[in-house]
Formats: C-alpha cells, structure tokens, sequence
C-alpha cells in the first residue's frame, strides 16, 4: 500500500515541482518584496503605491465590474435566445455566430478594436455611411470603454458557452410547465432557467474577472496611458525603473482583488449548500 | 357586444395578426445583423489593414489595396518568419515538457490511490487562478540570476507551468473515461502493467491527451505576458512582434501577424469536439 502510494505520488511530483518552481516560489518572492524595506517588515510599499496609483486602482476596478456585468447580461440573453427561442433559423445562426471571438488571443482582440473603434475605424464608418450618426459625431473609444468593449467582445462567448451548456441539461419540464400555465419566455428565464443555473455562471464569471485582472495587452493596445490599469502600472514600475518593491504592492493588492472575488464565490456556494 | 365584434377592430386585429409573422421576421434579421455586425466587424477592419497599402482618413475604406505588406512579412529572411519559428519551437517545445510532466500526473491522478489529492488538483489551477503579471516579474528576476532570462527554455517553462492546468486536468479525465475492464483484461491475459498501460490505457486515452496538447500549443503560441517579461529582448515570439508593429503604428503588419495568429485559433474551434468527447468533458475537473 505505501509503495504503491510512493509511486503515485512520484508520478505527480515532477508536475507539481514545476508549479513550486514557476508559481510558487515567484508569489513567495512577491510577497517579499512588496512587504519588506531593507530587511524589515513594512508596508511603506504600499503607501507609495496607493498614493502614485489609487486612481488606477479605482479604475481597473470599475473596468472590470463593468466588464463582468456587462458579460453577464450578454451570456444570459444569448444563452437564453439559444435555450428558449422557438425561431429554429435564428437560433441556428445564433449558435454559429456567438463562438467566434472565444479562441482569438487577447492581443489579437486588442489589435482588432484598436483599428475598429477608433475615429476613423470601420465601426465609426459604417455608422456614418448608414446614415446613423454625422461625420461630426465620430468620437474614439479607445479609452476605458475599449477597453471595456473587448472584455465584453471576448469573455461573452466564453461565459454563454458554459451558461449555454448548462441551460441544455436542464429538466425541460419545468420549463414547458412554466410555458403552459402561461408564463412569457422572459418570465420563464429570470424565474424558472436562471435561479438554476447560477452556480455555473457565478463560476465562470469568477473566471472571467480573474482574466480579465491579469491582461496587459489589451489596455495597453487599446486606451491611452493615464489613467490606466494596474497590470500596465506594474510594467512601467519595472520597465522605467527597476521599481520591484512598488510592482510587487501592485501585485498584492491584484491577489487581494482576485482573492475577494473568490471568497464572495466561495460564500455564495456555501451557502447555497447549507441551504439545500 | 364587444369591441372584438366592432367591424373595425375585427379588420384591425386581422391586419394585425397578418402582420406580426413578417415583422417580427424583420426584428430577428435586424437583430442577427447587429449582432454580427458587432461580432464580426473587428475582424473585417483586420483584414482590411492587412491588405491596405494606403488608408488615411477621410476615407472610409482603403485607398489602395495590393499584398505588398503580406510579402514584406513572408520573406524568409524577414522578422515575421523568424518570429513565427520562434513562436512554433517555442510551442512545440512547450507542448513536449507539459506532456511529459502530465500523462503520469494523469495517470497517477485517475486511477492510483493518491494522499490529498483534491489540493494536488487544485494546485495546477493556481498559476491560472493569480493575476499573472505579478508573477510573471518575479520569475523573470529569479531567471535573469540564473540565466535564462531572454533564452527559448525560460519562455517554454513558463509557458509549460501556465498550461499544465490543461495537460493535467485533461489527461486526468482522459484516463478517467477508460475503462478499467479492458486494462484488467490485458492484465489477465498476461500483460504486465507497463505493458498494460503501453499498450491498452494509453492509446485509448490518446484523443483527450491530443486535445490537452492542442490547448497547450494554442496557449503558448498566444501567450503575450509571460514573453513580454521572460523573453525580452532576445526572444521575439509572433504577439512580441504583432505588439511591436501596432505600437509603432505599422498597422498592416501588426494586422497580417494578427490573422496568422488567427488560423490555428480557428481550425482549433472547428475541430476541438473531435478531439474533446462528451464523456472526458464530463470528467475534467473531477
């Protein structure tokens, strides 16, 4: 029993040294760095970095809320067109539309709306030849709503194809029980589809916040440089400076971030649990 | 009598219920075109910069086209190729060290009796589950000390610790989905278990493996972030390149490295369900 134990666990050991040697370690040295001033334990780093970056904080903050509650209404009107519409050709065509952006690379997202919102892009253009808005009305939206604009362009497809699957194994019945005594399809989704599937789409909005935390391509493609989001901040503080101290804060307070997030996830389920 | 009997409001209810098929038709046309429009639009404004030889405001679209900037970017001796041989090593390497780390993870994972084995399967998440940029400084401090800051086996080992999330988790439920009969059985007919596992586990557990594979490759060949620290200055993988061009303004190179970056993405997309069956799926994660 033990032996065969041994060999399991050398089996899993050379995986897991990689993750101690590429994660680990590195987080053990954030944290170091950003809670220590010459040997001693101190949290002047983190004085510097709310006073050089709070706004920053704030605003990648609410960058990615909205991102989230935005992509959360797209998967649920999507996901719920897809379970519920009784049009089999818009569907159909829904269904091979809304997967596209899923696998395209963040960069690539990043250089696409670079070119499509601004000015001059093709989204302004359109708009100008269709007669919607005036030649004069053309603004840029490579600022915070870019940056929210592709979060949301990239992570919906994301999100609807897991609130997508789990909607499809559903119980139709209580679907079609709700659809016979009357309720309208709007109805039936908010009251009867979605308190169902919740736990899924809490999960992968969870995801998709984490995600969306971590990306330095897109704000640095597609806004401006102030203000801007923490993960550009923590690329300047090392590109122009050499500042670690300061980048690590940054860093910390993005696991402190992440970490919240995951802790309302966590309690959510809890006690959902509890309850059932 | 009723308003439903009023002859005019009998003809207006038939208009109306004549009526409500085709526009209702209408709105879900125009609702799909918005929507596609919406989808689809940022990918064609790409590929109309790829070939746009000249396009400067006020114009709406380009002023000339022609594929000049396409062969400035496929000239062999050109950045662009040697990039993408960068990007595809760097990938194809990554997928070799994540493999040989994750089929007896997996293994060991699904069928043998492990101590603590949910927090095992939860650390390969964690590098997926932290805000990466802050690690991803660190690890490029510690290489710079060790030297492979800037080298081609820094960048595959970051990007191999990043994928293992995948190569793991779906191995894991790649030889999960096995049957166990059919390894019992080898074992009867004499098999030993290196042989049983050689010759029974492994090649029924390939198409998931192959899938995890593919996800490594596509996450290493789209990776930015880890590169941008990691890799700097003497690895310059394709998002290095599409990033250097777009900043610089060169917005057909940039968009042509974009559409490259495009195609495995895609092929990826239509052929994962091949790969990736209903009953691993169910299973990743357990």
């Amino acid at each position: 029993m033990t032996q065969s134990r041994l060999l399991a666990l050398g089996l899993v050991a050379p995986a897991l040294a990689l993750v101690a040697a590429l994660f680990l370690y590195p987080l053990g040295f954030s944290l170091v760095a950003a809670f220590t001033k010459d040997g001693a334990l101190s949290l002047a780093h983190f004085g510097k970095a709310f006073e050089l970056y709070s706004v920053d904080i704030v605003y990648t903050l609410f960058i990615v809320l909205l991102s989230g509650v935005l992509t959360a209404l797209a998967a649920i009107a999507i996901a719920g067109t897809l379970t519920l519409g009784e049009t089999p050709w818009a569907v159909a065509v829904l269904k091979a539309l809304y997967r596209w952006p899923l696998f395209i690379p963040f960069i690539v997202a990043g250089q696409c709306m670079r070119t499509f919102l601004a000015k001059n892009g093709l989204m302004n253009n359109s708009f100008v030849a269709m007669g919607i808005i005036e030649p004069l009305q053309a603004t840029s939206l490579l600022d915070w709503r870019g940056i929210v604009i592709t979060f949301v362009w990239k992570q919906a497809p994301f999100v609807t194809l897991l609130l997508a699957g789990a909607m499809a194994s559903l119980d139709r019945s209580t679907i079609e029980a709700g659809r016979n005594l009357g309720a309208g399809r709007l109805r039936v989704l908010f009251e009867i589809v979605l308190p169902q599937v919740m736990p899924t789409l809490l999960v992968a909005l969870v995801l998709s916040f984490v995600t969306t935390m971590s990306v330095l391509s897109v704000p640095m493609m597609v806004a401006g440089s102030q203000p801007t989001m923490m993960t550009v901040d923590m690329a300047f503080r090392i590109n122009a400076y050499g500042d670690y101290p300061v980048a690590n804060a940054l860093g910390v307070i993005s696991y402190a971030i992440t970490g919240l997030a995951a802790w309302f996830y966590l309690r959510q389920s809890i006690r959902r649990e509890v309850a059932a | 009598m009723s308003a439903q009997d009023l002859p005019l409001f009998r003809e207006r209810s038939v208009v109306w219920s004549r009526l409500r098929a085709p526009v209702g038709t209408i709105l879900k046309v125009l609702g799909l075109a918005a929507f596609a429009f919406w989808l689809i639009g940022p990918l064609v404004n790409l590929a109309l910069w790829s070939v746009a030889e000249r396009w400067y405001t006020p114009y709406k679209l380009p002023v000339t086209y022609g594929t000049r900037f396409w062969e400035v970017v496929f000239r062999p001796s050109g950045d662009a190729m040697t990039s993408l041989g960068t990007s595809v090593g760097i990938a194809l390497l990554t997928v070799v060290a994540a493999l040989a780390v994750s089929v007896p993870a997996g293994y060991a994972l699904a069928r043998l009796r492990l101590p603590f084995r949910t927090a095992i399967m939860i650390a390969f998440l964690l590098p997926q589950a932290f805000p990466s940029v802050a690690i991803y400084i660190n690890v490029a401090r510690i290489f710079y000390t060790i030297g492979l800051a800037g080298t081609v086996p820094g960048v595959v080992l970051v990007h191999a610790a990043h994928g293992l999330v995948y190569s793991v988790w779906i191995a894991t439920a790649a030889f999960a989905a096995v049957d166990r009969d059919l390894e019992l059985a080898a074992r009867n007919m004499g098999a030993g278990p290196l042989r049983a596992f050689a010759t029974v586990t492994l090649p029924l557990a390939a198409p998931g493996i192959v899938a995890s594979a593919i996800f490594v490759f596509l996450e290493s060949l789209d990776e930015f972030t880890a590169t941008f620290f990691v890799g700097v200055p003497q690895v310059t993988t394709l998002p290095l390149l599409l990033y250097n061009a777009s900043m610089g303004g060169n917005y057909q190179i940039a968009s042509i490295t974009a559409l490259i970056l495009l195609v495995p993405s895609v092929l990826f997309m239509l052929v994962i369900e091949k790969f990736l069956k209903a009953d691993v799926l169910a299973k990743v994660g357990q």
